[in-house]
Protein backbone atom coordinates (compact mmCIF):
# COMPACT_ATOMS: atom_id res chain seq x y z
CA UNK A 1 0.00 0.00 0.00
CA UNK A 2 1.06 3.54 -0.66
CA UNK A 3 0.76 5.81 2.33
CA UNK A 4 -2.46 7.72 2.93
CA UNK A 5 -3.92 10.05 5.50
CA UNK A 6 -6.82 8.72 7.55
CA UNK A 7 -10.03 10.41 8.63
CA UNK A 8 -12.92 9.00 10.60
CA UNK A 9 -15.71 11.57 10.56
CA UNK A 10 -18.82 11.04 12.66
CA UNK A 11 -21.31 12.86 10.43
CA UNK A 12 -22.24 12.79 6.74
CA UNK A 13 -21.60 16.55 6.50
CA UNK A 14 -18.05 16.19 7.82
CA UNK A 15 -17.30 13.29 5.47
CA UNK A 16 -18.51 15.26 2.45
CA UNK A 17 -16.50 18.28 3.56
CA UNK A 18 -13.28 16.24 3.70
CA UNK A 19 -13.99 14.63 0.31
CA UNK A 20 -14.79 18.00 -1.28
CA UNK A 21 -11.57 19.55 0.04
CA UNK A 22 -9.38 16.77 -1.35
CA UNK A 23 -10.21 15.35 -4.80
CA UNK A 24 -7.82 12.42 -4.26
CA UNK A 25 -9.43 11.29 -1.00
CA UNK A 26 -11.63 8.18 -1.15
CA UNK A 27 -14.41 6.98 1.12
CA UNK A 28 -14.04 3.46 2.52
CA UNK A 29 -16.85 1.35 3.97
CA UNK A 30 -16.16 -2.38 4.48
CA UNK A 31 -12.92 -2.13 2.51
CA UNK A 32 -13.19 -5.57 0.94
CA UNK A 33 -12.67 -4.18 -2.55
CA UNK A 34 -10.61 -1.08 -1.80
CA UNK A 35 -8.06 -2.64 0.57
CA UNK A 36 -7.05 -5.43 -1.85
CA UNK A 37 -6.75 -2.76 -4.57
CA UNK A 38 -4.51 -0.68 -2.29
CA UNK A 39 -2.39 -3.73 -1.47
CA UNK A 40 -1.90 -4.33 -5.19
CA UNK A 41 -0.99 -0.64 -5.54
CA UNK A 42 -3.75 -0.26 -8.12
CA UNK A 43 -5.02 2.82 -6.36
CA UNK A 44 -3.30 5.69 -4.60
CA UNK A 45 -5.74 7.83 -2.63
CA UNK A 46 -4.26 10.73 -0.69
CA UNK A 47 -6.60 9.97 2.18
CA UNK A 48 -9.15 7.40 3.27
CA UNK A 49 -12.39 8.69 4.73
CA UNK A 50 -13.59 5.85 6.96
CA UNK A 51 -17.41 5.84 7.04
CA UNK A 52 -17.70 3.32 9.88
CA UNK A 53 -18.02 6.05 12.50
CA UNK A 54 -21.15 7.60 10.96
CA UNK A 55 -24.16 6.16 12.80
CA UNK A 56 -26.69 7.83 10.46
CA UNK A 57 -25.45 5.67 7.56
CA UNK A 58 -26.56 2.44 9.22
CA UNK A 59 -29.81 0.69 9.82
CA UNK A 60 -32.84 -0.85 8.18
CA UNK A 61 -36.35 0.54 8.50
CA UNK A 62 -39.74 0.29 6.88
CA UNK A 63 -41.68 3.43 5.98
CA UNK A 64 -45.05 2.55 4.44
CA UNK A 65 -44.34 0.42 1.39
CA UNK A 66 -40.64 1.24 1.25
CA UNK A 67 -37.68 -0.45 2.89
CA UNK A 68 -34.88 2.02 3.59
CA UNK A 69 -31.42 0.56 4.04
CA UNK A 70 -28.51 2.72 5.22
CA UNK A 71 -25.50 2.59 2.91
CA UNK A 72 -23.19 1.25 5.64
CA UNK A 73 -25.50 -1.68 6.43
CA UNK A 74 -23.49 -4.88 6.13
CA UNK A 75 -24.49 -7.82 3.92
CA UNK A 76 -24.88 -10.03 6.99
CA UNK A 77 -27.35 -7.55 8.48
CA UNK A 78 -29.36 -7.47 5.23
CA UNK A 79 -29.40 -11.28 5.11
CA UNK A 80 -30.68 -11.67 8.67
CA UNK A 81 -32.95 -8.62 8.99
CA UNK A 82 -36.50 -9.59 9.99
CA UNK A 83 -37.81 -6.46 8.25
CA UNK A 84 -36.20 -7.42 4.93
CA UNK A 85 -36.95 -11.12 5.29
CA UNK A 86 -40.64 -10.41 5.66
CA UNK A 87 -40.95 -7.58 3.08
CA UNK A 88 -38.45 -8.59 0.36
CA UNK A 89 -37.23 -12.12 1.13
CA UNK A 90 -35.46 -12.32 -2.24
CA UNK A 91 -33.22 -9.42 -1.20
CA UNK A 92 -32.31 -11.08 2.12
CA UNK A 93 -31.66 -14.31 0.24
CA UNK A 94 -29.45 -12.46 -2.25
CA UNK A 95 -27.39 -10.93 0.57
CA UNK A 96 -26.92 -14.37 2.13
CA UNK A 97 -25.23 -15.58 -1.07
CA UNK A 98 -22.60 -12.84 -1.23
CA UNK A 99 -19.07 -14.17 -0.63
CA UNK A 100 -18.74 -15.92 2.72
CA UNK A 101 -19.59 -15.03 6.31
CA UNK A 102 -16.34 -13.12 6.86
CA UNK A 103 -17.06 -11.01 3.77
CA UNK A 104 -20.71 -10.48 4.77
CA UNK A 105 -19.62 -9.29 8.21
CA UNK A 106 -17.63 -6.41 6.66
CA UNK A 107 -18.95 -5.65 3.19
CA UNK A 108 -21.71 -3.06 2.93
CA UNK A 109 -24.64 -2.54 0.59
CA UNK A 110 -23.62 1.03 -0.19
CA UNK A 111 -20.02 0.04 -0.83
CA UNK A 112 -21.07 -2.68 -3.24
CA UNK A 113 -23.52 -0.45 -5.11
CA UNK A 114 -21.11 2.49 -5.33
CA UNK A 115 -18.38 0.17 -6.64
CA UNK A 116 -20.75 -1.28 -9.26
CA UNK A 117 -18.69 -4.38 -9.97
CA UNK A 118 -20.30 -6.13 -12.98
CA UNK A 119 -20.36 -9.38 -10.97
CA UNK A 120 -21.84 -7.84 -7.81
CA UNK A 121 -25.27 -9.02 -6.70
CA UNK A 122 -27.14 -5.94 -5.43
CA UNK A 123 -27.33 -3.91 -8.68
CA UNK A 124 -29.78 -6.45 -10.14
CA UNK A 125 -32.07 -6.16 -7.10
CA UNK A 126 -31.92 -2.36 -7.17
CA UNK A 127 -32.69 -2.26 -10.89
CA UNK A 128 -35.51 -4.82 -10.82
CA UNK A 129 -37.18 -3.36 -7.74
CA UNK A 130 -36.88 0.23 -9.00
CA UNK A 131 -34.82 1.33 -6.01
CA UNK A 132 -34.04 4.98 -5.35
CA UNK A 133 -30.55 6.08 -4.36
CA UNK A 134 -30.45 8.83 -1.75
CA UNK A 135 -27.16 10.74 -1.68
CA UNK A 136 -26.07 13.72 0.40
CA UNK A 137 -27.45 16.05 -2.30
CA UNK A 138 -30.05 14.30 -4.48
CA UNK A 139 -32.07 11.16 -5.18
CA UNK A 140 -31.33 9.02 -8.22
CA UNK A 141 -33.30 6.26 -9.94
CA UNK A 142 -31.45 2.97 -10.39
CA UNK A 143 -31.40 3.47 -14.19
CA UNK A 144 -29.55 6.77 -13.72
CA UNK A 145 -27.28 5.57 -10.91
CA UNK A 146 -25.60 2.68 -12.73
CA UNK A 147 -23.45 3.84 -15.64
CA UNK A 148 -21.54 0.74 -16.74
CA UNK A 149 -18.57 -1.20 -15.45
CA UNK A 150 -17.36 0.16 -12.08
CA UNK A 151 -19.07 3.47 -12.87
CA UNK A 152 -21.96 5.27 -11.21
CA UNK A 153 -23.48 8.75 -11.31
CA UNK A 154 -21.87 9.60 -7.94
CA UNK A 155 -19.56 12.61 -7.98
CA UNK A 156 -16.14 12.05 -6.37
CA UNK A 157 -17.22 13.93 -3.24
CA UNK A 158 -20.80 12.60 -3.21
CA UNK A 159 -21.85 10.04 -0.61
CA UNK A 160 -24.53 7.41 -0.97
CA UNK A 161 -26.66 7.69 2.17
CA UNK A 162 -29.42 5.10 1.81
CA UNK A 163 -31.18 2.92 -0.70
CA UNK A 164 -34.98 2.94 -0.86
CA UNK A 165 -36.56 -0.31 -2.04
CA UNK A 166 -40.29 -0.31 -2.84
CA UNK A 167 -41.83 -3.50 -1.40
CA UNK A 168 -42.80 -5.68 -4.40
CA UNK A 169 -45.78 -8.01 -4.76
CA UNK A 170 -43.26 -10.74 -5.39
CA UNK A 171 -39.60 -11.10 -6.31
CA UNK A 172 -37.05 -13.83 -6.85
CA UNK A 173 -33.34 -14.23 -7.41
CA UNK A 174 -31.18 -16.97 -8.92
CA UNK A 175 -27.53 -16.96 -9.84
CA UNK A 176 -24.79 -19.24 -10.98
CA UNK A 177 -21.87 -18.32 -8.82
CA UNK A 178 -18.25 -18.86 -9.60
CA UNK A 179 -17.42 -21.80 -7.32
CA UNK A 180 -14.13 -20.21 -6.16
CA UNK A 181 -14.89 -16.51 -5.79
CA UNK A 182 -18.67 -16.81 -5.45
CA UNK A 183 -19.05 -13.78 -7.66
CA UNK A 184 -22.00 -13.97 -9.99
CA UNK A 185 -21.32 -15.54 -13.39
CA UNK A 186 -24.90 -14.65 -14.20
CA UNK A 187 -27.60 -13.66 -11.76
CA UNK A 188 -31.19 -12.68 -12.49
CA UNK A 189 -33.54 -10.78 -10.20
CA UNK A 190 -37.22 -10.76 -11.19
CA UNK A 191 -39.77 -8.52 -9.54
CA UNK A 192 -43.43 -7.63 -9.84
CA UNK A 193 -43.62 -4.35 -8.03
CA UNK A 194 -44.00 -0.58 -8.11
CA UNK A 195 -41.86 -0.33 -11.26
CA UNK A 196 -43.92 -3.01 -13.02
CA UNK A 197 -42.56 -6.39 -13.99
CA UNK A 198 -38.81 -6.18 -14.26
CA UNK A 199 -36.01 -8.61 -14.98
CA UNK A 200 -32.46 -7.42 -14.21
CA UNK A 201 -29.25 -9.31 -14.96
CA UNK A 202 -25.88 -9.09 -13.20
CA UNK A 203 -22.60 -10.89 -13.87
CA UNK A 204 -23.27 -11.54 -17.55
CA UNK A 205 -22.56 -8.11 -19.00
CA UNK A 206 -20.26 -5.15 -18.32
CA UNK A 207 -22.93 -3.80 -15.97
CA UNK A 208 -26.42 -4.59 -14.75
CA UNK A 209 -29.05 -4.56 -17.51
CA UNK A 210 -32.74 -5.22 -17.94
CA UNK A 211 -33.89 -8.16 -20.04
CA UNK A 212 -36.85 -6.61 -21.78
CA UNK A 213 -37.98 -9.66 -23.75
CA UNK A 214 -38.27 -11.59 -20.49
CA UNK A 215 -40.16 -8.69 -18.92
CA UNK A 216 -42.67 -8.74 -21.78
CA UNK A 217 -43.04 -12.53 -21.53
CA UNK A 218 -43.63 -12.39 -17.78
CA UNK A 219 -46.09 -9.51 -18.14
CA UNK A 220 -48.19 -11.75 -20.39
CA UNK A 221 -47.76 -14.88 -18.30
CA UNK A 222 -45.85 -15.03 -14.98
CA UNK A 223 -44.36 -18.52 -15.19
CA UNK A 224 -40.98 -20.19 -15.77
CA UNK A 225 -42.33 -21.64 -19.04
CA UNK A 226 -43.09 -18.14 -20.35
CA UNK A 227 -39.41 -17.16 -20.30
CA UNK A 228 -38.01 -20.52 -21.46
CA UNK A 229 -37.93 -19.31 -25.06
CA UNK A 230 -36.27 -15.95 -24.33
CA UNK A 231 -33.00 -15.70 -26.22
CA UNK A 232 -30.34 -13.35 -24.87
CA UNK A 233 -28.03 -11.89 -27.54
CA UNK A 234 -24.43 -12.77 -26.49
CA UNK A 235 -23.06 -9.69 -28.27
CA UNK A 236 -21.40 -7.45 -25.67
CA UNK A 237 -21.62 -9.95 -22.82
CA UNK A 238 -18.55 -10.84 -20.72
CA UNK A 239 -16.26 -13.55 -22.03
CA UNK A 240 -13.43 -14.80 -19.83
CA UNK A 241 -11.76 -17.94 -18.45
CA UNK A 242 -14.90 -18.67 -16.44
CA UNK A 243 -17.31 -18.66 -19.35
CA UNK A 244 -17.89 -17.45 -22.88
CA UNK A 245 -20.42 -14.79 -23.84
CA UNK A 246 -22.56 -17.52 -25.45
CA UNK A 247 -22.54 -19.52 -22.21
CA UNK A 248 -23.54 -16.49 -20.20
CA UNK A 249 -26.31 -15.69 -22.70
CA UNK A 250 -27.64 -19.21 -22.16
CA UNK A 251 -27.43 -18.69 -18.40
CA UNK A 252 -29.61 -15.57 -18.63
CA UNK A 253 -32.56 -17.71 -19.76
CA UNK A 254 -31.87 -20.48 -17.23
CA UNK A 255 -31.43 -18.08 -14.29
CA UNK A 256 -34.55 -16.13 -15.28
CA UNK A 257 -36.59 -19.35 -15.14
CA UNK A 258 -35.11 -20.22 -11.74
CA UNK A 259 -35.70 -16.70 -10.42
CA UNK A 260 -39.38 -16.89 -11.41
CA UNK A 261 -39.60 -20.25 -9.61
CA UNK A 262 -37.93 -18.67 -6.59
CA UNK A 263 -40.45 -15.81 -6.60
CA UNK A 264 -43.35 -18.28 -6.77
CA UNK B 1 -3.29 12.72 13.10
CA UNK B 2 -3.90 10.66 16.23
CA UNK B 3 -2.91 7.08 15.48
CA UNK B 4 -3.45 5.64 18.93
CA UNK B 5 -6.06 2.98 19.51
CA UNK B 6 -7.25 0.84 22.37
CA UNK B 7 -8.14 -2.80 21.74
CA UNK B 8 -9.24 -5.58 24.03
CA UNK B 9 -7.26 -8.60 22.81
CA UNK B 10 -8.17 -11.96 24.34
CA UNK B 11 -9.59 -10.20 27.37
CA UNK B 12 -6.66 -7.87 27.94
CA UNK B 13 -6.84 -4.17 27.18
CA UNK B 14 -3.99 -2.90 25.00
CA UNK B 15 -3.16 0.71 24.17
CA UNK B 16 -1.31 0.90 20.89
CA UNK B 17 0.31 3.70 18.92
CA UNK B 18 0.33 2.86 15.21
CA UNK B 19 3.28 3.90 13.01
CA UNK B 20 0.88 4.79 10.18
CA UNK B 21 -2.74 4.07 9.16
CA UNK B 22 -1.88 1.20 6.83
CA UNK B 23 -1.41 -1.38 9.58
CA UNK B 24 -3.99 -4.17 9.38
CA UNK B 25 -5.30 -6.00 12.43
CA UNK B 26 -3.44 -9.06 11.14
CA UNK B 27 -0.06 -7.33 11.02
CA UNK B 28 -0.72 -5.67 14.37
CA UNK B 29 -1.46 -9.02 16.02
CA UNK B 30 1.51 -10.81 14.49
CA UNK B 31 4.20 -8.13 14.41
CA UNK B 32 3.38 -5.93 17.38
CA UNK B 33 1.66 -8.25 19.84
CA UNK B 34 3.57 -11.43 18.90
CA UNK B 35 0.27 -13.29 18.51
CA UNK B 36 1.45 -15.32 15.53
CA UNK B 37 -1.27 -17.97 15.78
CA UNK B 38 -3.34 -15.92 13.33
CA UNK B 39 -1.90 -16.71 9.92
CA UNK B 40 -1.28 -14.66 6.81
CA UNK B 41 -2.30 -16.71 3.79
CA UNK B 42 -3.38 -14.73 0.75
CA UNK B 43 -3.52 -11.31 2.48
CA UNK B 44 -6.44 -10.48 0.14
CA UNK B 45 -9.52 -11.78 1.94
CA UNK B 46 -9.86 -14.97 -0.06
CA UNK B 47 -8.45 -17.74 2.13
CA UNK B 48 -9.69 -17.09 5.67
CA UNK B 49 -6.39 -18.10 7.37
CA UNK B 50 -6.42 -14.74 9.19
CA UNK B 51 -9.95 -15.16 10.61
CA UNK B 52 -10.43 -13.68 14.09
CA UNK B 53 -13.54 -12.61 15.98
CA UNK B 54 -14.07 -8.84 16.12
CA UNK B 55 -16.86 -7.92 18.55
CA UNK B 56 -17.96 -11.55 18.20
CA UNK B 57 -18.13 -11.54 14.39
CA UNK B 58 -15.88 -13.56 12.11
CA UNK B 59 -13.56 -11.17 10.29
CA UNK B 60 -10.69 -11.40 7.82
CA UNK B 61 -8.07 -9.51 9.85
CA UNK B 62 -5.98 -8.93 6.69
CA UNK B 63 -8.69 -6.61 5.32
CA UNK B 64 -9.37 -4.72 8.54
CA UNK B 65 -7.39 -1.57 9.20
CA UNK B 66 -6.37 -1.47 12.85
CA UNK B 67 -6.94 2.30 13.04
CA UNK B 68 -10.59 1.72 12.14
CA UNK B 69 -11.11 -0.61 15.12
CA UNK B 70 -10.51 1.62 18.12
CA UNK B 71 -12.40 0.12 21.07
CA UNK B 72 -12.96 -3.29 19.44
CA UNK B 73 -13.00 -6.58 21.30
CA UNK B 74 -10.71 -9.09 19.57
CA UNK B 75 -10.57 -12.85 20.08
CA UNK B 76 -7.73 -14.82 18.46
CA UNK B 77 -6.74 -18.48 18.57
CA UNK B 78 -4.46 -17.72 21.52
CA UNK B 79 -7.49 -16.72 23.59
CA UNK B 80 -9.85 -19.66 23.11
CA UNK B 81 -8.42 -22.35 25.44
CA UNK B 82 -9.04 -22.13 29.17
CA UNK B 83 -5.59 -22.72 30.64
CA UNK B 84 -4.63 -26.27 29.68
CA UNK B 85 -8.19 -27.15 28.74
CA UNK B 86 -8.77 -26.90 25.02
CA UNK B 87 -11.87 -25.28 23.62
CA UNK B 88 -14.31 -28.01 22.49
CA UNK B 89 -13.72 -26.91 18.89
CA UNK B 90 -9.95 -27.33 19.25
CA UNK B 91 -10.43 -30.77 20.81
CA UNK B 92 -12.79 -31.82 18.02
CA UNK B 93 -10.32 -30.76 15.32
CA UNK B 94 -7.71 -33.03 16.93
CA UNK B 95 -10.13 -35.91 17.39
CA UNK B 96 -11.23 -35.78 13.74
CA UNK B 97 -7.88 -34.94 12.08
CA UNK B 98 -9.35 -31.66 10.88
CA UNK B 99 -6.00 -30.60 9.44
CA UNK B 100 -2.84 -31.83 7.83
CA UNK B 101 -0.20 -29.09 7.58
CA UNK B 102 -2.07 -26.95 10.10
CA UNK B 103 -1.53 -23.57 8.48
CA UNK B 104 -5.22 -22.81 7.93
CA UNK B 105 -6.23 -24.37 11.26
CA UNK B 106 -6.29 -21.28 13.53
CA UNK B 107 -8.53 -19.54 10.99
CA UNK B 108 -10.68 -22.68 10.63
CA UNK B 109 -11.13 -22.94 14.39
CA UNK B 110 -11.96 -19.25 14.84
CA UNK B 111 -14.43 -19.52 11.97
CA UNK B 112 -16.00 -22.65 13.49
CA UNK B 113 -16.32 -20.93 16.89
CA UNK B 114 -18.00 -17.99 15.16
CA UNK B 115 -20.30 -20.28 13.19
CA UNK B 116 -21.43 -22.17 16.30
CA UNK B 117 -22.00 -18.92 18.21
CA UNK B 118 -24.10 -17.58 15.33
CA UNK B 119 -26.33 -20.61 15.77
CA UNK B 120 -25.97 -21.32 12.06
CA UNK B 121 -24.26 -24.69 12.22
CA UNK B 122 -27.00 -27.09 13.30
CA UNK B 123 -26.58 -30.75 12.47
CA UNK B 124 -26.66 -30.53 8.68
CA UNK B 125 -23.19 -31.13 7.16
CA UNK B 126 -24.10 -29.11 4.08
CA UNK B 127 -24.89 -26.09 6.22
CA UNK B 128 -21.60 -26.51 8.04
CA UNK B 129 -19.72 -26.66 4.73
CA UNK B 130 -21.52 -23.54 3.54
CA UNK B 131 -20.89 -21.79 6.86
CA UNK B 132 -17.18 -22.66 6.69
CA UNK B 133 -16.82 -21.70 3.02
CA UNK B 134 -14.73 -18.62 3.84
CA UNK B 135 -11.87 -20.83 5.00
CA UNK B 136 -9.79 -22.69 2.45
CA UNK B 137 -7.70 -25.77 3.25
CA UNK B 138 -5.22 -26.61 0.52
CA UNK B 139 -4.44 -29.98 2.14
CA UNK B 140 -8.08 -30.84 1.63
CA UNK B 141 -8.96 -31.78 5.21
CA UNK B 142 -12.54 -30.64 4.66
CA UNK B 143 -14.14 -33.95 5.61
CA UNK B 144 -12.40 -33.90 9.00
CA UNK B 145 -13.15 -30.21 9.48
CA UNK B 146 -16.86 -30.76 8.86
CA UNK B 147 -16.91 -33.71 11.27
CA UNK B 148 -15.06 -31.65 13.88
CA UNK B 149 -17.51 -28.74 13.66
CA UNK B 150 -20.49 -31.12 13.91
CA UNK B 151 -18.99 -32.85 16.95
CA UNK B 152 -18.11 -29.56 18.66
CA UNK B 153 -21.68 -28.41 18.05
CA UNK B 154 -23.02 -31.64 19.61
CA UNK B 155 -20.64 -31.32 22.59
CA UNK B 156 -21.66 -27.72 23.22
CA UNK B 157 -25.37 -28.55 22.84
CA UNK B 158 -25.00 -31.41 25.32
CA UNK B 159 -23.14 -29.19 27.80
CA UNK B 160 -25.84 -26.55 27.47
CA UNK B 161 -28.60 -29.10 28.09
CA UNK B 162 -26.74 -30.45 31.11
CA UNK B 163 -26.46 -26.96 32.47
CA UNK B 164 -30.17 -26.33 31.92
CA UNK B 165 -31.15 -29.63 33.59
Amino acid sequence: MYDFAYHKPTSIADAVKILAADPDAKPVSGGHTLLPALKHRLNQPSALVDLSGIAELRGIKREGDTIIIGAMTRHGEVATSDIIKSAIPALAHMASTIGDTQVRNRGTMGGSLANNDPAADYPAAAMALGAKFQTDRRTLAAEDFFQGMFTTALEPDELLIAIHFPVPKKAGYAKLKNPASRYSMCGVFVADGAAGIRVAVNGAGPGVFRQEAAEAALSANWSPEAVAGVKQDPDGLNSDIHGSAEYRAHLVTVMTKRAVLDAG
Amino acid sequence: MNLSITLTVNGRERMLALPDPRVTLLDLLRDRLDLTGTKKGCDRGHCGACTILVDGRRTNSCLALAISHDGADILTIEGVAHGDTLDPVQAAFIAHDGFQCGYCTPGQIMSAIGLIREGQAGTDPERVREGMSGNLCRCGAYAGITEAVLEAQRALDAAEQEQAA
